[in-house]
């Protein structure tokens, strides 16, 4: 187990380099100058030479990206053309509601995907199955950002029960536990949650089923252990993969949650992003994917880690 | 003893398999399907659906660009504007028909071209096995460190808005998936007797891909593709909804959700309808997907 720890680490080096190898590429690929990117367009032609010495951008695509990296190590992410502010100051309070909203609704999700997915498994065949393969089917399908607008009518223009917009009341940007909060909070989290509850439906379905058929549940009921034994059992084989899989989508949350804060102005990176592409600020960008991609990168590995501590069936060495 | 058996169960197994032969793979795969009435359903909607966008310009009431200062945001059921009119006073009805086109377009598309370049990719990987493989796999490592949405959203959001930007960022997107598919069932075709067999009698390598190794993973790798595109249309309809991929006055249902968003407070039931159209066909797509994967007897 230690050796395995020591090696993943190891492994997942080259490929948070190479994260940072695909942000900062981004730059490169955009149409134009990447100096235009850092400085606005109406600069005189001297400020621009100067910046383009300062940056190294007169210098061969290798070394620049060695000291682009140098700065992101040292935290530097550079400053957004829009505000002028640092990336990060900008990046790090969207961070929190971001990482709020997602663990919310992957909470969320989990939840009902699990109950939904257990029933499905365990009664195989039958009605409920049907159901549940179906609710399962629809969360999948369904564009979110298309639910989060459909629950605003209902909800927010319809009956008038919840906000539609923003993280608290009067445009706050702080979270703060109170009930005027939570009330914001309950739309975007409910639509997030749709995918994670789908995916989760599906995968607590089959590894149940999968279990259910085994011997050792058919020994269980011969011991005449009965429901609550049997199922205890069930869920201790099943718990590692599920956790797994809640880990991952609690990383495409992060990431995927630019489509559910634009349509509810939740004050996250999505939000961010969306100003970043509209005004093109590629500073703000780069830096926010470069970021919420090392936060998935991370993920991953402690999913894997997780996984390999709880389930004793998976020896790596 | 157990070497008995296992030789038994493998020559049943070849029997049944000869048996099913001489049925005609394809057959057996059409009476399966037609057995199945909920992909049976779906795939009449997404043909109605087809037709529809397809013959848009003949079957449209109007023209989706014209639009009128003084019918705007109309409620569904106003005598000729069936679904309402949107915020310009454009006819729904027209731009859904329209926007369809882009919309399918957006979704397969991007689809079908990382099912191309992924499969290439993936069989030579997965056949060539060594440093190739090394290469390609690791590669494909990472851009799985991304969240597909963002990794769409990045390409896009440095490329700029446009079709085609927003194409080409949603085929990058599906291409590692497929790669890592399309790897791991040729690894699983490439020791079989029969491509051992070919070899010994003498064929090249090129040859055995062609015929006996592409014969045998396409079918997987293509049910794979078809249940990405419910999430390429969902995508590429969430970057025009952010401004990326098509632009205003384009009719898109991604757009048209975007541009309708303002209007929510006015006509909310119109302003949802072009999302319902995603919905319906992404689902659609999801269903008949499953179908076929059950029908073909594709595993994973």
């Amino acid at each position: 187990m230690f050796f395995y720890l020591i090696r993943r680490l190891i492994y997942a080096v080259p490929i948070a380099l190479a994260v940072g190898f695909v942000c900062f590429m981004l730059v490169q690929i955009a149409p134009g100058d990447p100096i235009n990117a850092i400085v606005p367009p109406d600069a005189p032609q001297e400020v621009v030479e100067q910046v383009r010495r300062d940056y190294g951008l007169d210098k061969p695509l290798p070394v620049q990206f060695g000291i682009w990296l140098l700065k992101v190590v040292q935290g530097d992410l550079g400053r957004s053309l829009a505000t002028g502010r640092p990336v990060w100051s900008d990046l790090h309070s969207a961070i929190g509601n971001t990482l709020m909203l997602a663990f919310s609704a992957s909470l969320l999700g989990f939840i009902m995907g699990c109950i939904l997915g257990g029933l499905a498994g365990t009664f195989r065949g039958t009605i409920l199955d049907r159901v549940a393969t179906t609710i399962a089917v629809a969360g999948v399908s369904v564009p979110h950002y298309w639910l989060g607008m459909v629950l605003v009518v209902i909800f927010s223009v319809q009956l008038n029960l919840l906000p539609a917009m923003g993280a608290g009341p009067g445009g706050s940007a702080d979270w703060v536990w109170d009930w005027a909060h939570i009330q914001h909070l309950v739309l975007p989290s409910i639509t997030l949650a749709v995918i994670p509850m789908g995916i989760v439906t599906r995968t607590v379905r089959g590894i149940v089923a999968e279990i259910m058929n085994q011997e050792f549940v058919v020994a269980l009921r011969g011991k005449g252990l009965t429901g609550w034994g049997v199922f205890l059992h069930v869920v201790k084989n099943a718990a590692p993969n599920v956790l797994a899989v809640l880990g991952l989508q609690l990383g495409y949350l992060m990431g995927g949650s630019i489509l559910v804060e634009t349509v509810f102005s939740w004050p996250g990176t999505g939000l961010l992003l969306n100003s970043a592409i509209f005004q093109r600020d590629l500073p703000v960008l780069q830096g926010t994917i470069l970021v919420l991609s090392l936060f998935f990168v991370a993920l991953n590995l402690a999913v894997d880690l997780v996984q390999t501590a709880l389930d004793p069936r998976i020896k790596r060495a | 003893m157990s070497a008995t058996t296992a030789a038994e169960a493998e020559l049943a197994l070849q029997a049944r398999q000869a048996a099913q032969a001489s049925d005609g793979y394809w057959q057996g795969v059409f009476r399966r399907v037609r057995r199945d009435p909920v992909t049976i359903a779906c795939s009449l909607v997404l043909l109605t659906m087809f037709l529809a966008i397809v013959f848009a310009p003949l079957i449209a009431p109007y023209d989706p660009y014209q639009g009128s200062m003084i019918r705007r945001l109309r409620p569904i059921g106003t005598p000729g504007h069936l679904l309402g009119t949107d915020e310009l006073g454009r006819d729904i009805v027209t731009r859904l028909l329209f926007g369809g086109r882009l919309s399918w377009f957006m979704g397969i598309v991007p689809v079908a071209m990382a099912f191309v370049v992924g499969t290439f990719l993936g069989v030579l990987a997965g056949f060539a096995g060594g440093r190739t493989n090394m290469l390609i796999m690791r590669v494909t490592d990472v851009f799985y460190a991304f969240p597909s949405v963002l990794l769409a959203v990045a390409i896009s959001g440095a490329l700029g808005a446009g079709i085609m930007n927003a194409v080409l960022a949603l085929t990058l997107v599906f291409v590692p998936p497929i790669i890592r598919v399309a790897e791991s069932v040729t690894q699983g075709v490439r020791n079989l007797d029969f491509v051992d067999a070919a070899r010994a009698s003498g064929a090249g390598a090129f040859t055995v891909v062609r015929v006996h190794v592409l014969g045998n993973v396409l079918g997987p790798i293509f049910i794979y593709a078809t249940s990405l595109i419910s999430v390429c249309m969902i995508l590429a309809s969430g970057l025009s909804f952010l401004g990326l991929g098509t632009r205003p006055p384009e009719a898109e249902w991604g757009l048209m959700l975007n541009t309708l968003r303002t209007a929510i407070y006015v006509q909310p039931w119109v302003a949802v309808l072009p999302g319902a159209c995603i919905f319906v066909t992404s689902i659609c797509f999801n269903l008949v997907s499953d179908g076929l994967r059950q029908a073909m007897d594709v595993k994973g």
